[in-house]
């Protein structure tokens, strides 16, 4: 899932990309900036998995649910 | 007490007070945030407020948890808004009830500062030419 500008950038709100057995957030990363390359123009951006904010190290399991965050700006 | 919410209703502010008064507490602090007309200069037309609800709800749970490890506070209430909001109205409402005033200051800047900080809400500003999701580029 993304929001606000990531959203923008993919162009959707879900997505759908290709990544190998194990693969971890900073591999969800390099993928996901080879293809959207606007996304490395944002000031940063995190990864959340199940809701969670994820770290660059944490594997990803099928069932997981990934949002990409761009900076918030709530409040 | 913990009271969460995000909501496309507008935020009603006496309710939220009165949800945070407690006969054990000596004082109540809110933090109310409004729309403001201009962003450096550029006069806005309006805010869109978008969240991640299920995790939003989450982080502000967890804020919430370190406010009363942290200070002696009694009820904590935190609300957002999303969806459209024009000049001059509430996205976010926190208020928190304290038998001290020290506990109840302290925790409500906590609460502000790590909403701004961690909490997955953003908001795009609308100029009259062209619109901006707040904070995303350097």
């Amino acid at each position: 899932m993304a929001f606000g500008i990531a959203k923008d950038i993919f162009g959707s709100g879900t997505i759908e990309i290709a990544l190998d057995d194990g693969a971890t957030i900073d591999c969800l990363k390099a993928a996901l900036e080879d293809k959207y390359s606007r996304l490395k123009q944002l000031s940063s951006y995190m990864v959340a998995v199940n809701d969670e904010y994820a770290q660059a190290e944490n594997r990803i399991n099928t069932q997981d649910e990934i949002a990409i965050i761009p900076p918030v700006s709530g409040g | 007490m913990v009271d969460i919410n995000i909501t496309e209703q507008p935020l009603n502010m006496q309710e939220c007070i009165n949800r945070v008064m407690s006969p054990d507490c000596g004082g109540i602090d809110v933090f109310i945030g409004t729309v403001r007309n201009t962003t450096k200069g550029k006069a806005v037309v309006r805010l869109e407020f978008e969240a991640y609800e299920s995790m939003a709800m989450k982080e502000m749970e967890k804020i919430a948890a370190e406010m009363k490890t942290k200070w002696p506070v009694h009820k904590i209430l935190m609300h957002h808004r999303v969806g459209v909001l024009q000049v001059g109205e509430v996205p976010v409402i926190i208020a928190v009830s304290a038998a001290h005033r020290d506990a109840a200051f302290d925790a409500c800047r906590y609460a502000i500062d790590a909403l701004k900080q961690r909490v997955p809400i953003w908001k795009k500003e609308v100029f009259e030419d062209g619109e901006v999701w707040v904070a995303a580029h350097p």
